[in-house]
């Protein structure tokens, strides 16, 4: 009750001395401000290339392997030449995995080219064509959204047929039911059987800018017997995208034939791996806000305790009367320290708002959708509790221990 | 007895030289005296009002007040016993200069934990008794010096200490308004209060019941007064 009683007290002699002294307050949390704002700006920063990032790979998915003769991440030239001379990965790598593997559900070898596809004097130039089998509805979700997809017979019999992603079927039918039309894809007449559903773009990759055929008829019309194929497996489920992993490592050294102790000759991607790189990109920016964070608020909390020692002088009556009647040296402790708080609360509100102001102006002139959340405002009372306490504490002691003899004389 | 002094001696060091400043003072205060307080500068009146006003503690000898012995207390024992048995009235006023009358005749109330309603009717009541009613919202800076002073005399009160303790409480007002703020002392010992009065006017002196003359650290007369 008493401790109610008297930091209600410190409050309002702190408001006093914030309202006395008001430039003086502001400056004094300046530090703290730019602290706060550099580190709230650069966490929402950080928070929003995450989602963006997140949302841009996820159809990737994480239940999803990709097989290649090199990996996606490649750090040097030295390394990119060990890779160009492996031997190449064929179409019926793909069939062999899918009878020996236990924990995939589908596979799909492919093959891609970029080609320009024609419709009655429509012309539809740069679409991706993208050579697979049956499994690519389930590996790359192309889920047909009119017709069909692929089918098995379509592949091993390598029919004319294919299946237009939702741009493709837009640029080239207005107002006409594609399904059945006769289209020509680099040259050649295929059988339009289906559209796929719309799938969006990853970064600036358009998925529905596509094509897609059986992979005989693609190695045959676009020539690329002697390009490496990759191989898209999709696990059972992404609990055992790892025991997949591993399976097909060792399926993939049985068919190339490694024996012990040689290294892999080929890769197998994952969407971990880019979000691990992203994740080393985004830990920079982390040190940055940490450093840059610790030393502003080390330097504004040095300007609180500075000014707090100023008050401390400037107030020795006061502590003195405060004693004569009365005050213990705990309640005057309270009282500095509540002052303290209440300058870097104020300090932290500004910093706050500037971040929220700085993190719209981001989110409207940049794609990243950097926002504050409620655990960023959770740190801020955390700093005003830390800060105004780590530096209060000094100047506070050293007004609680005045001699109120001598307090009282002081002019 | 209210205060029992018992051989009580105060030394300071300066430097490594030792002043003595009250040397076995022996002095019994009864509850609802009028006492003055008198001596020259350096005679150890200001050392012997802050031993008992317990701002300080003496370096031997004991003081009991209301049969308490404070001569062993820790700081924070010391502020709980000013808080509760003494009222001070200062030559210069020390009122809160930011804070108005009202608020300054609740501080001591803060510092003892009572309930904020209960201690504006206390501070209200002390400021009436004063005569300060029409002046409650006003800072000190818009004050006379005899209205501060009532302030101060006020928040001495409000708390119904044992003592009050006035340290030449006319020294910085004209003497119309010295005698004023003598007429509240006079009152105020009317109605059961212990009065102790620390001053170097004999004029000021003259209005208490008994005279404690100090001269070299030592009491060199004790008077009653008619």
């Amino acid at each position: 009750m008493r401790i109610l009683i008297y930091a209600w007290e410190g409050i309002k002699i702190a408001f006093e001395a914030l309202r006395s002294y008001k430039m003086r307050s502001l400056l004094t949390t300046l530090g703290i401000v730019i602290g706060v704002t550099t580190v709230i700006t650069i966490v929402s920063l950080v928070q929003g290339l995450n989602k963006a990032f997140a949302n841009q790979i996820s159809a990737i998915g994480t239940d999803t392997l990709y097989i290649s003769k090199m990996p996606w991440i490649i750090r040097s030239d030295k390394e990119w030449f060990s890779y160009r001379n492996r031997r190449n990965i064929t179409v019926d790598y793909a069939k062999k995995i899918k009878q020996s593997a236990t924990l995939v559900q589908a596979v799909s070898p492919v093959l891609m080219t970029r080609r320009s596809v024609k419709y009655a004097g429509t012309t539809a130039e740069r679409v991706l064509v993208v050579g697979t089998n049956a499994d690519h509805l389930i590996t790359a979700n192309a889920l047909p959204e009119q017709g069909r997809f692929l089918m098995n017979s379509d592949v091993r019999h390598r029919k004319a047929v294919c299946v237009l992603g939702w741009d493709v079927a837009k640029a080239l039918f207005t107002n006409v039911d594609p399904i059945g039309k006769r289209i020509t894809v680099g040259g050649r007449k295929f059988k339009v059987i289906g559209v796929v559903e719309k799938k969006g773009s990853m970064f600036d990759f358009n998925m529905d800018n596509q094509v897609y055929i059986p992979i005989g008829i693609f190695q045959t019309a676009f020539g690329a017997r002697w390009r490496s194929v990759d191989i898209q497996v999709k696990a059972i489920s992404p609990a055992v995208i790892e025991d997949a992993e591993i399976e097909l490592t060792g399926i993939m050294r049985r068919l190339r034939g490694l024996p012990p102790g040689k290294e892999n000759d080929f890769a197998i991607n994952k969407q971990s791996m880019l979000m691990d790189t992203y994740k080393n990109l985004t830990n920079v920016l982390w040190a940055v806000a940490i450093g840059v964070g610790a030393i502003s608020l080390l330097v504004g909390g040095i300007g609180i305790m500075n000014i707090l020692l100023v008050s401390v002088t400037e107030r020795t009556r006061e502590i003195g009367i405060r004693k004569a009647i009365g005050a213990r040296k705990f309640d005057i402790m309270i009282q500095f320290l509540i002052e303290s708080m209440m300058i870097c609360a104020l300090g932290v509100v500004i910093g706050l708002l500037v971040a929220i102001v700085v993190a719209k102006i981001i989110a409207a002139t940049t794609p990243i959708p950097a926002a504050i959340t409620l655990w960023i405002a959770a740190l801020g009372i955390v700093f005003i509790v830390a800060i105004g306490l780590f530096f209060g504490i000094y100047p506070a002691s050293k007004a609680a221990r005045l001699n109120p003899i001598e307090a009282l004389r002081y002019e | 007895m209210l205060i029992e002094l018992k051989e009580i001696e105060k030394t300071y060091e300066i430097g490594t030289v030792q002043v003595p400043a009250l040397k076995k003072i022996n002095l019994t205060i009864a509850k609802n005296e009028y006492v003055a307080i008198m001596g020259p500068s350096g005679s150890g009146k200001s050392t012997l009002m802050n031993i008992l006003g317990c701002l300080d503690t003496a370096s031997g000898g004991v003081y009991s007040l209301n049969d308490n012995d404070v001569s062993a207390m820790t700081d924070d024992q010391l502020a709980e016993i000013r808080n509760r048995e003494i009222g001070f009235v200062f030559q210069t006023f020390n009122l809160l200069p930011r804070a108005n009358s009202l608020h300054n005749v609740e501080l001591p109330l803060i510092y003892n934990g009572t309930p904020a309603s209960q201690r504006k009717k206390m501070a209200q009541n002390a400021l009436e008794k004063v005569g300060l009613a029409d002046r409650m919202h006003h800072r000190p800076n818009e004050l006379s010096g005899g209205q501060r002073q009532r302030v101060a005399i006020a928040r001495a009160l409000v708390n119904n200490p044992s003592i009050i303790l006035a340290d030449e409480p006319t020294g910085n007002l004209d003497s119309r308004t010295g005698e004023e703020i003598m007429e509240i002392f006079e009152t105020l010992h009317e109605v059961g209060n212990t009065i102790i009065l620390v001053t170097h006017e004999e004029y000021i002196a003259e209005h208490s019941n008994r005279i404690i003359r100090l001269r070299d650290g030592l009491i060199e007369r004790d008077e009653a007064m008619n």
